[in-house]
């Protein structure tokens, strides 16, 4: 068990190693370069401006320095929790992620709160009688949710619940301050979509232990059905959608930029797309070094977990 | 295989169709011309024959049709998805030679659905720079349909031959390959595709590239799976005691076994892809104006949050669901008839 | 309770399964009456419907089955009319379940002290949960597991399959049921293990009195565990009787040819040859109209055996002895069955084959690529050393663990040899990866694989997969003659000549198994190596490839080493045996002198654990205690010194044992002194009479 935690550890710490080396080299290209100067000073005067002014202006961003002193400089400015200064908004790298984190934790913890809960019992539900109308019913409901790309279901609640019923802001800017009436059009874009792919690995796990020979003895044990359910498949059927749902964590975090532009909420995601499209290295090396953290640890959380969740492996 | 005492069955037409050298030619005669349609347009315009090269494609999209509702009788759930995969990939290849508004000339903008103007009516309005939404969209599809085609089916070549050799030759080739894929898996999709586009600038070339980078790992991975498991089957120890080569067992022995989930992996990979396509153009990375694409006309609407002109964000949304919602009813329905049997 | 009313009655029973083809009938017109304290066999081939019938007493048919006619009475009550929580309460509790996966049967995430103790809690009002415990901790001992409190507290994965068959014997006794339902309890089990678990089933009928329906594919645990049998054959009951009447007078040309199929000491593959019965079976949906074996019957009559439903009909003689045949009557049936003339012994040629001192060890890793855990050695085949000669059938016996199939692949050249020589007609192959040799050598040496449905590869046709290997091995170049190779290579294994354009899953297993042994002649090899070729095959198709397989041997006068667990089949073709355990060589002789004292202990344990179908064959009871060790770990000193009936402790677990010669190629390896050895009664002997 902790032989696996530490492989795994270890795993991540190379895998990131690997993951800032090669973001360090792609950005220390002189397109980036340029594309960095073009965003900040503008393209004429870029155009304008002599070799010598230009290696000025790289000096003066520090980005005259050859890569590998660079990339030592930031490991070491990272070992002390600095993650250097972003170009686009003149701040420490820190403080910007901090705050779009922060609006992005809101937002996942919103989506799981009303995820979790409706995909497994839907999703248990719908396994527990394979075939049954139930089923069918929650199995096309869920193929229709997921079927629908993010920026659709954006588009036709936004049509709908915003622009025609008036009910709530179109947008989830926050320009006036937190304001909690415009979080509910992307938690419910967000839950629509992820419902669908939970609930049916959750029925699929289900159906699958249903039909399982220990399933059968328990039946013809002669226990009362609930407890068949309860006791004996719940625990078995959980443990696939478990795993699913850890590596949503994942998923939320960047994944949704395309939920978060379209609202124009102020999220990771979106953070990472300006950052990218303005060539804002420090930020998107420490946005994707975040991402790859949060994405490797929640792999090892649901390994962890599904080792721990299945005795079979736990005790051999 | 001619004198055999025993007289060849005779084969039906339809039969003779069904089978998967027929079925081969007859995908490649739909995609192949599309492809190079969207593709090479203007080399093929330049020599006089662009709409000549998309003619076949339109009646073998429709003997596949035919062919695939016929063999999928047995499950609603395919021939639903099927249909509307199949409509979208006879209006890519009949679009030219169907009576449209040229979808990029701006006629009259803001005009809603059913705008009648002299003989001409537009059914579906037109968007803000008053282009025909209803060519808009028709047209549309094509884009989407080649790029996420042409990606999943690089993305595929690579996972294959990767998942192959490390899941057939195993030892130090799967040691390295699953690190690397590991790497690359370790990236949020969505990211992956910032970064890649970001470097390589966008187009449909870089999308193929892009989405070989984010797919090919996990096909790699389900690909490698299949092997590990279909090579510890009698028939590859037989194929190894009679001294194969393992090149010649990858491909003939294994790689003809891994087909089933694969099919149905790559229709809901399609799916993806195409949501990717769309979304990174909605995000700016992606194909770039002013041909038509879903993506595309949404990200032109998107500022445009009015009622009124609702119309213009939902027409391209639910063109772009029914497109994925047929790839992924159609993966469904697959996989329930493999399980069937 | 009046002891006249049975316990269980089935009266024309009829189930069928709902599929996209429509009703397909499983069981058809199913008649069954079980007195208590009754033990009844169920026996037949796979997709005889046996199974099916278990479940269906259990009311457990799926969402696609369902009961169409006829009524199961438990003790006097139609259980089709009970609500649900009435059968909630008769299950578990009054009829209970063994199964055939003892593994897939125990619930992996629950502690099987609480899986058992569910049983008493659910079942009997007003138990504590520490008396449901003690119940439950109580018959674990009584099932003779050692250490009960221990596996109370294990996961099911964590004990092996024959303590977990016990365990779930224990759960189906819990309740003190009336009717014990077993379904192949013992086919996922080693021999050994499996003779243990008979024993305990034996036992338990004489102990709680419990009814017993047995059901098995073997005829040889059916007459070792039952007072009554059933044979079905395609979803009907054939033949219904006592053992005796059913085993000694059967009145059934489908229970005859079954009897006559199976490897019974009195078989020879020269004097006495198997007699496979023709055909195969039908499947569920074209069923014949009238018999369903006419198609397969000697005394098919057109006109009488082809018409309506034949029913079940009481011979007269015996106990409630009945049969559904027209002609049961007219068959005359002191005449034996006419026996094919297999011909003279083959005698054996030049050596070709020489193992010797052969030892191959594995390092297993736990751990991978950054944190490497210890290492261990498997020790899988140690001092293996026998030869083979031409025209041979050298046999290895053993059961799994004992390193048979490790040693087929170091032959094959899949693996290398740690240590020893192979020579196959004075080549070394012991250390040459098959890469390495050449197309001769490669071609001399061909395999038949075990389970038909791997066998061959599902996307080509028959045709394409045998030619692959005629054009390999350069028998044959041009493409007009390889097809014709094909062609003859069809013929010779009894299949039609367009098989060659079918593909695998267009055949039946017998027929895949076929196409393999064409593949394997395909390339006119020396020495073929048949890894359980047949275990996987019904009974009545068994014999058919067997026969086959010895045919060819015979005519191209090849090697062949048959790997096995089943030491009847090993008794009927081999000529010479090889007994091996945990990777080790227990004993090697002929035929005979393996099959008569001096025993190794292990073999004597082996040869009694066999079930045999032969009422006058009497066996001496030797059943070994414990489990099969790890190949990993196996024990000091002689590996069988764990589960020895004979073990000298001091002695047994701390040296290995000395090889000694009692014949001419005769070899035991056992610390016990020669005259000991030699002193060992017989296991199975025949009775007088009808032996002869």
């Amino acid at each position: 068990m902790f032989k696996l935690i530490a492989r795994r550890l270890l795993q991540m710490v190379l895998i990131m190693v690997v993951v800032s080396l090669v973001l360090f080299v792609i950005f220390d290209s002189d397109k980036f370069k340029k594309q960095i100067a073009t965003a900040e000073l503008g393209g004429f005067s870029v155009a304008a401006m002599s070799d010598h002014d230009y290696q000025k202006w790289l000096k003066s961003k520090g980005l005259d320095v050859p890569v590998h002193e660079r990339y030592a400089q930031w490991v070491g400015g990272l070992l002390q929790g600095d993650f250097g200064k972003s170009f686009e908004k003149n701040a420490p790298v820190s403080q910007v992620m901090g705050e779009r984190l922060v609006n992005t934790g809101i937002l996942a913890f919103w989506v799981f709160f009303l995820m979790i809960p409706l995909s497994l019992v839907f999703g248990i539900v719908a396994g527990m009688k394979e075939g049954s109308f139930q089923d069918r019913s929650v199995s096309f409901i869920a193929v229709f949710t997921t079927s629908i790309p993010e920026i659709a279901t954006a588009i036709l609640l936004t049509v709908i619940v915003a622009l025609g019923l008036g009910w709530l802001p179109a947008k989830s800017a926050m320009t006036g301050g937190w304001n909690s009436a415009e979080l509910i059009l992307p938690v419910l874009t967000l839950v629509l979509y992820d419902f669908g792919y939970v609930a049916r690995m959750t029925r699929a796990s289900m159906a699958e232990v249903m039909t399982s020979q220990y399933i059968r003895t328990a039946v013809l044990k002669g226990i009362p059905y609930a407890r068949v359910i309860m006791r004996h498949a719940l625990r078995n059927a959980l443990i696939a959608p478990f795993t699913v749902i850890v590596l949503q964590l994942n998923w939320l975090l960047s994944g949704v930029v395309v939920v978060e532009v379209f609202f124009q909420f102020n999220g990771f995601g979106k953070m990472l797309l300006e950052a990218a499209l303005f060539g804002d290295v420090y930020v998107i090396q420490a946005a994707t070094l975040v991402a790859v953290f949060v994405a490797v640890l929640s792999q090892i959380i649901s390994d962890v977990g599904y080792t721990f969740l299945n005795p079979r492996i736990r005790f051999s | 295989m001619t004198d055999t005492a025993m007289p060849a069955p005779r084969l039906s037409p339809m039969q003779r169709l069904k089978r998967p050298r027929a079925l081969i030619v007859l995908s490649l005669l739909m995609i192949v011309p599309l492809v190079a349609y969207v593709m090479f347009g203007e080399p093929l315009a330049k020599a006089g024959i662009r709409e000549i090269v998309l003619a076949p494609a339109v009646p073998a999209t429709l003997i596949l049709y035919a062919l695939a509702m016929a063999s999928w009788r047995e499950s609603w759930v395919a021939v639903l998805g099927g249909t509307l995969v199949f409509f979208w990939v006879f209006v890519a290849v009949s679009v030219p030679f169907l009576p449209l508004l040229d979808p990029n000339k701006p006629i009259r903008p803001f005009a809603p659905p059913g705008t009648e103007m002299g003989d001409i009516t537009f059914w579906l309005g037109t968007d803000l720079k008053g282009r025909d939404m209803l060519s808009r969209m028709l047209w549309g599809c094509q884009r989407v349909l080649v790029w996420g085609v042409t990606a999943t089916a690089v993305a595929y070549v690579v996972g294959c031959i990767f998942g192959l050799i490390a899941g057939y030759i195993s030892g130090i080739w799967d040691e390295i390959i699953s690190f690397i894929s590991n790497v690359l898996l370790s990236f949020p999709v969505m990211v992956l595709f910032i970064l890649i586009l970001n470097y390589l600038g966008p187009s449909g070339f870089n999308i193929v590239i892009a989405v070989t980078f984010a797919s090919a790992p996990a096909i790699m991975r389900i690909v490698r799976g299949l092997a590990l498991d279909n090579k510890t089957r009698d028939y590859v120890f037989a194929a190894q005691t009679r001294g194969e080569h393992p090149f010649r067992i990858m491909v003939w022995e294994l790689l003809p076994n891994v087909r089933g989930p694969i099919i149905v992996d790559a229709c809901l990979r399609l799916g993806y892809t195409t949501v990717a396509i769309t979304t990174l153009t909605f995000l700016g990375l992606g194909l770039q104006p002013p041909d038509p694409d879903w993506g595309l006309m949404i990200k032109e609407a998107s500022n445009l949050m009015v009622w009124k002109f609702s119309y213009m964000l939902l027409i391209p949304a639910l063109a772009v669901s029914s497109l994925i919602l047929g790839f992924n009813l159609m993966a469904d329905g697959l996989r329930e008839m493999s399980l069937r049997d | 309770m009046n002891d006249a009313t049975p316990v269980l009655e089935c009266r024309n029973l009829s189930i069928s399964y709902y599929v996209r083809a429509g009703e397909i009938p499983a069981v058809v017109d199913f008649n069954l009456r079980l007195m208590p304290g009754e033990a009844h066999g169920i026996v037949g081939e796979s997709g005889c419907g046996k199974s099916t019938v278990a479940l269906a007493i259990m009311n457990y048919m799926g969402k696609n089955g369902g009961i169409t006619g006829g009524e199961i009475l438990f003790e006097g009550r139609d259980m089709r009319t009970m609500s649900a929580e009435e059968l909630r309460q008769i299950r578990g509790s009054k009829i209970s379940m063994v199964y055939q996966e003892p593994m897939a049967s125990l619930n992996p995430a629950m502690r099987i002290g609480e899986q058992l103790a569910e049983v008493p809690l659910y079942h009997e009002e007003e138990t504590s949960k520490e008396a449901a415990f003690d119940r439950a901790e109580q018959m674990l001992a009584k099932v003779r597991l050692p250490d009960p409190l221990r596996i109370m507290n294990a996961y099911p994965h964590q004990i092996s399959g024959g303590q977990q068959q016990r365990v779930v014997i224990a759960m189906a006794l819990l309740a003190n049921p009336r009717l014990l339902l077993l379904d192949e309890p013992t086919t996922a089990l080693d021999v050994t293990v499996e003779a243990g678990i008979v024993e305990l089933i034996k036992d338990i009928s004489s102990e709680f009195g419990t009814s017993m329906i047995y059901i098995s594919h073997n005829l040889g645990l059916i007459l070792e565990t039952c007072d009554r049998l059933t044979v079905m054959y395609s979803g009907e009951a054939v033949e219904n009787g006592s053992i005796s009447d059913v085993f000694n007078n059967m009145r059934h040309p489908y229970t005859r040819g079954l009897f006559s199929s199976i490897p019974l000491p009195s078989a020879d593959k020269n004097a006495r040859p198997l007699l496979p019965i023709r055909g195969q079976l039908p499947l569920p949906h074209d069923r014949p109209v009238g018999c369903y074996f006419g198609p397969r019957c000697d005394y098919f009559e057109a006109g009488r055996c082809d018409r309506g439903l034949i029913p079940m009909e009481d011979t007269g003689a015996g106990e409630r002895h009945a049969v559904r045949c027209v002609r049961f009557k007219e068959i005359d049936w002191s005449v034996p069955l006419p026996r094919p003339d297999a011909g003279p012994p083959v005698e054996a040629g030049d050596i070709v084959l020489n193992v010797q001192q052969l030892q191959k060890h594995y390092e297993i890793e736990t751990g991978g690529l950054f944190l490497s855990g210890e290492k261990k050695t498997v020790k899988a085949n140690e001092a293996l050393d026998f030869r083979a000669r031409e025209a041979e059938t050298v046999a290895i016996v053993g059961e799994s663990g004992c390193g048979k199939s490790t040693f087929a692949k170091v032959l094959m050249g899949l693996e290398s040899a740690t240590n020893g020589e192979v020579t196959l007609d004075n080549v070394e192959l012991g250390q040459l990866a098959v890469q390495k040799r050449d197309e001769e050598t490669i071609s001399r040496l061909q395999m038949v694989f075990q389970n038909p449905f791997d066998t061959l590869n599902p996307s080509h046709s028959v045709g394409g997969q045998i030619g692959r290997v005629i054009r390999k091995f350069g028998v044959e170049t041009d493409k007009e003659k390889i097809e014709q190779r094909v062609h003859e290579l069809l013929d010779i294994v009894k299949l039609p000549r367009d098989f060659a354009k079918r593909r695998p899953r267009q055949l039946s297993g017998g027929q895949k198994q076929r196409v393999g042994i064409a593949r394997a002649f395909a390339g006119d090899p020396k020495v073929v190596i048949a890894d359980e070729p047949v275990s996987a095959l019904d009974v009545s198709v068994q014999a058919a490839v067997t026969g086959l397989l010895m045919d060819i041997q015979r005519e191209n006068r090849t090697t062949l080493l048959f790997i096995s667990h089943d030491l009847s089949v090993v008794r009927y073709l081999a000529d010479r045996i090889v007994v091996m355990y945990l990777g080790r060589i227990m004993e090697k002789g002929t035929t005979d002198e393996i099959f008569a004292p001096p025993y190794h202990p292990y073999t004597e344990a082996l040869l009694s654990a066999v079930p045999i179908a032969d009422t006058s064959v009497n066996k001496r009871k030797v059943v070994l205690t414990g489990e099969l060790p790890s190949p990993a770990n196996p024990p000091s000193g002689c590996v069988f010194c764990t589960r020895c009936p004979y073990a000298m402790p001091g002695v047994c677990d701390v040296d290995p044992p000395p090889v000694r010669e009692f014949a001419p190629r005769h070899n035991i390896a056992c610390h016990l002194e020669p005259e000991e050895l030699a002193a060992m009664e017989p296991v199975i002997t025949i009775e007088e009479e009808q032996a002869a």
